[in-house]
């Protein structure tokens, strides 16, 4: 038998290399289009090449990767799934909930990722204990962007309490700046309610309100204080805000218009496209009051159910390249985030990757690293759009906070 | 149709009668396909509603639940109300502005062949093509606005993209500049189709401009609104990539639209039960205006 | 010419003339105004667009970010630019405008010179098919897609485009053929014509202007039609609007808008060159018509 096989093997080496190349082969559905990420995703493929496993590209754009998920609903009912699939939060548990993806286990054994991936990331990694998806990495959300020069110029130190934020931006809207540089979109908007609910609530309130769904977290005082700490950020942003792409708001800072922007760490890439350093001419931290806690998204690779034994090969192949340290180093530089293994050396980072390294780690012990609701990895998707709605309705000023709060207890009834 | 004659031989007959069945056999395969992937799939879309779908369909029945749970939901009613305001508003703003260019263009207008492609090229755009340049053209900071005060008009206002209530009319406008060449098209056919020598009677009887359009022309041209009326509401039903493109459906969502509630649910939120219930209100709206306009066509076409 | 050539009968004063003039002119460029910001953005550098004002003319003209979106900017991994899914968007279009097209023309063809009992019926049930919202076909196609096994690949592409195209084209060639003498038909059908004889030599002969009037709308929809491209074919054999959406729509990444215009332009080209070529022959074939009821 084993004769057989090698045998067998060593045929088909010599017959010829190229078939196997050929026959190993991965389809990756993705929505990382933009020219950073795309380069970062080559390093992946390129990886891939050298295992002799091919790679067919499959983008779908937009929509924050709601447009990948409806072509992958069509593919999946059209009984034809891609190999692989960048994936969020809850997206993956429920294709693993559909019996859709495939098992990971034994990569995972093999490679000790129970040891290495954050517990909380895990909880999305895996379904009922079984490993479904890599992660690649972790964005976290609650951070602030600072313009360095103008922070110097108008005498602001970092703030570290949310008071002392409100009057670091009170002094640059003084000075005639704009003091929050923000994107109206229902996303950007929950993107900063996440981390001020956060911030006036605490990790308890966080857990109790945006996962487990209480009515009474969710309609509570510290639910109306969050709606009126995001009144008063209404009031730090200027009039133009409404619809505005993220990076053009990031580019307010980049060009020293605005002082903070609170945004996830992709922003990172924008301003290092600019040519500045972060530490230098801008400054990344934790927004004030949520320090300590890290609310995050992960980007992950989900493996489908395939038939085929070659194709089932290069899944294994695909989720292994993807945890290699390598991969995560490189994906991880351009893309801004930290790396989803604890186990990588920062010292390739730049200042606010090794922060954000550091804070992952330290969160990730201490039981405050969250899934972002903003980003889907707090509720379901029914759900988080119906948060959306209200954080966006209530910023927009249809409603006051205590409306708002009410609002969000029938909005998330209804989403159940 | 001819009758089979009885006089004729067998191969004959078999002809006559290939002849007599031919236009069904022909017509038989887009017929099939539109029972299938039309009807076949609006019976699935109105089977779904009923069903506790999320994700991916599923067969468990709920009964009226989802169609409960769509009108308790606030952004349905803002996305009804603003289909109401966007469809009227639109169609009549097409309508009127494609009459006033063909009638003006139908003037003998030197330079015709050039503004009549200049008229009709936003239909052939989608707005995944022009949707960021009409975002920067609304958008007060950096578009028209800024422009204006660069020019030295320094209270010349146009925020209105920015407007919770204004937001709605910014849509109104892009459609109206897609597809009002279009309207204009339609209408010049139709008053380039009209007999002269009913205007040279009208004419000989002394009748003025304004009265010869209005008692000759407009009613001579009654297929063609009537054909603009069917696209138009049509495209304003469907209108998708238009919101998401400018406005996203805010601010807020305050421009939310029944197409972009229908796609939202049914694969962004993954509760496809609802999405499928305001498919099915959708369609029956669209039902709704489309059968009298049917019925009155097709009747009249006897 | 009904109205101009009529000159006596619609003479207007000059002053009449001037404000007409001045109105097209002022349409004219409104309806310039979205392109011409696009165009004017695509010969900046990115610098220059950041600093501001996007309506201003180029300081630095330069072609860089066409030759970019053309052949070198990335589109998912691999920096192919767009120019491989301009053909991919080739091969789906022709065939599927002339395949409806044609089954347009017979159906039309029937509807009005054959017509039996039930036509009309067939006929309202096919112009109704034009108004179903394409978000719900997305799922239940998928599954077709599947079970005929052309999931993914331009064939499945050209069938859904030509079913949700039948209808329009239907509807075209019934309104232009209602208006086609039927004595013609009678009379060749009394010549022992058969019923593909009559639409060879007949209809067909006459029916330019409403193929062209077909040809454009279905082009121009299926052209710029991105759900059912994104859904239906798989990364090679994407369309250009799902490429295009690739490279306009990333949302985490650094947007490079002058590359984005450039290649927004060019994937609007082939229907732009389709409206300014055949642009005169539509309203010639809506004239015949559609319109005519």
């Amino acid at each position: 038998m084993t004769m057989m096989k090698k045998l067998y093997t060593g045929a088909a080496v010599v017959a010829l290399s190229t078939t196997a190349v050929a026959a190993q082969e991965v389809e990756v559905l993705h929505w990382w289009t933009s020219g950073g990420e795309a380069a970062a995703l080559n390093v992946l493929r390129e990886d891939l090449a050298g295992g002799g496993v091919g790679w067919t590209d499959m983008p779908v754009a937009g929509g924050g990767g709601s447009d990948a998920m409806t072509v992958l609903r069509a593919r999946v009912t059209a009984g034809d799934p891609p190999t692989a699939v960048q994936m969020l939060g809850f997206a993956i548990q429920n294709w693993a909930e559909e019996g859709a993806l495939a098992d990971l286990n034994a990569l995972a054994e093999e490679q000790n990722w129970n040891e290495v991936v954050p517990e909380a990331l895990q909880r999305f990694s895996t379904y009922e204990g079984n490993w479904v998806a890599a992660p690649v990495n972790v964005h976290s959300t609650n951070w602030v962007w600072a313009n360095t020069a103008l922070m110097e110029e108008l005498g602001i130190e970092q703030p570290t309490s949310w008071e002392e934020f409100v009057a670091a931006m009170q002094t640059a809207q003084d000075a005639g700046y704009t003091a929050l540089a923000h994107g109206g979109q229902a996303w950007q908007d929950a993107t900063i309610f996440d981390s001020i609910a956060m911030g006036a609530g605490g990790p308890e309130f966080y857990q109790a309100a945006f996962v487990d769904l209480d009515p009474e977290a969710l309609g509570g005082a510290e639910m109306v204080e969050a709606f009126n700490r995001m009144d008063t950020l209404r009031g730090f942003v200027d009039d133009n805000f409404s619809g505005r792409d993220w990076n053009l708001a990031t580019a307010m800072v980049i060009n020293g218009e605005a002082l903070f922007q609170i945004m996830g760490d992709w922003a990172k890439g924008e301003f290092v496209n600019a040519g500045l350093t972060a530490g230098e001419e801008f400054q990344c931290f934790r927004v004030p009051g949520s320090e300590g806690t890290v609310t995050f998204n992960s980007d992950q690779f989900a493996m489908f159910n395939v038939e085929d034994e070659t194709d089932q090969e290069s899944q294994v192949a695909m989720a292994s390249a993807v945890m290699s340290p390598e991969f995560q180093i490189a994906f991880n530089l351009v893309k801004g985030s930290a790396p989803a293994r604890t186990d990588i050396d920062p010292s390739s980072f730049d200042a606010c990757g090794q922060a954000a390294m550091a804070d992952l780690a330290a969160a990730g012990e201490g039981g405050t690293l969250f899934g972002s609701m903003a980003h889907g990895h707090a509720n379901p998707p029914s759900v988080q759009n119906a948060m959306y709605d209200v954080i966006t309705a209530h910023f927009n000023g249809e409603y006051d906070a205590e409306t708002a709060a009410a609002e969000m207890v029938t909005a998330v009834e209804l989403a159940q | 149709m001819a009758a089979p004659d009885p006089m004729l031989a067998g191969g004959a007959d078999f002809r006559t009668r290939l002849q007599t069945w031919l236009p069904k056999i022909v017509l038989a395969p887009s017929f099939a396909i539109m029972v299938i992937f039309v009807y076949g799939f609006i019976a699935f879309t109105v089977y779904l509603s009923f069903t506790g779908s999320r994700m991916l369909p599923s067969f468990d029945l709920v009964g009226w639940q989802n169609y409960d749970r769509l009108f308790r939901i606030r952004e349905w009613d803002i996305a009804v109300s603003n289909l109401f305001v966007f469809a009227s508003l639109y169609i009549v703003i097409s309508t009127i502005i494609g009459l006033m260019l063909a009638i003006f263009l139908d003037q003998k207008i030197r330079g015709e062949g050039i503004l009549r492609p200049i008229f009709l090229y936003p239909m052939a755009l989608s707005f995944i093509v022009t949707g960021t340049a009409w975002k920067w053209f609304l958008d007060p900071g950096i578009g028209i606005e800024h422009s204006m005060h660069l020019w030295g008009f320094e209270n010349f206002e146009f925020d209105w993209i920015k407007d919770r209530d204004m937001a709605v009319y910014t849509i109104v406008i892009a459609a109206v500049w897609q597809s009002s060449g279009f309207v204009m098209a339609m209408f010049l056919a139709g008053l380039r189709g009209i007999d002269n020598e009913i205007l040279k009677a009208a004419q000989m009887d002394g009748a003025s401009n304004f009265q010869m359009y209005r008692r000759i022309i407009l009613p001579q041209l009654r297929p063609a609104f009537l054909s603009a009326f069917v696209i138009l509401s049509h495209l304003a039903i469907k209108s998708y990539d238009l919101v998401i493109a400018l406005t996203g459906g805010g601010p807020g969502n305050a421009t939310a639209m029944p197409a972009t509630f229908m796609y939202s649910y049914t694969f962004t939120r993954d509760q496809m039960g609802i999405g499928a219930a305001s498919a099915v209100i959708m369609l029956m709206t669209i039902a709704a205006i489309m059968v009298p306009y049917l019925y009155a066509e097709l009747r009249e076409k006897k | 010419m009904a109205i101009a050539s009529n000159d006596s009968a619609m003479r207007s004063s000059n002053v009449t003339r001037m404000f007409i003039y001045l109105v097209l002119l002022l349409f004219a460029l409104f309806y310039l105004l979205p392109f011409g910001i696009m165009l004017v953005n695509s010969l900046k550098p990115l610098s220059e667009i950041t600093e501001g004002n996007m309506i201003a003319l180029p300081r630095e003209w330069t072609i860089e970010p066409w030759l970019s979106a053309w052949s070198t900017a990335q589109i998912g991994v691999e920096p192919t630019g767009l120019r491989p899914y301009f053909i991919n968007s080739i091969a789906m279009a022709v065939p599927a405008v002339a395949i409806s097209t044609v089954l347009g023309a017979l159906n039309g063809y029937v509807l009005t010179k054959w017509h039996f009992r039930g036509a009309t019926w067939i006929f309202g049930l096919l112009l109704f098919s034009c108004f179903i919202p394409f978000q719900i076909v997305l799922i239940p196609m998928a599954r077709i897609l599947g079970i005929l096994d052309i999931a993914g690949t331009t064939y499945g592409l050209i069938l859904v485009h030509v079913v949700y195209g039948i209808g329009f084209s239907t509807l075209y060639f019934r309104n232009y053929y209602a208006a086609f003498p039927t004595e013609l038909v009678r009379a060749a059908q009394i010549d022992g014509a058969g019923f593909f004889q009559i639409f060879w030599r007949i209809m067909l002969p006459s029916s330019g202007p409403i193929i062209a009037v077909c040809c454009i709308w279905q082009f121009t929809n299926i052209w710029n039609d991105f759900l059912f491209g994104a859904s239906f074919a798989s990364g090679g054999a994407a369309p250009m609007t799902v490429a295009l959406n690739n490279l306009v729509n990333s949302s985490t990444g650094v947007r490079e808008y002058n590359v984005h215009f450039a290649g927004a332009i060019m994937a609007a080209g082939p229907t732009l060159l389709v409206y300014i070529v055949a642009g005169r022959y539509f309203v010639r074939g809506l004239m015949a018509g559609s319109v005519k009821g």
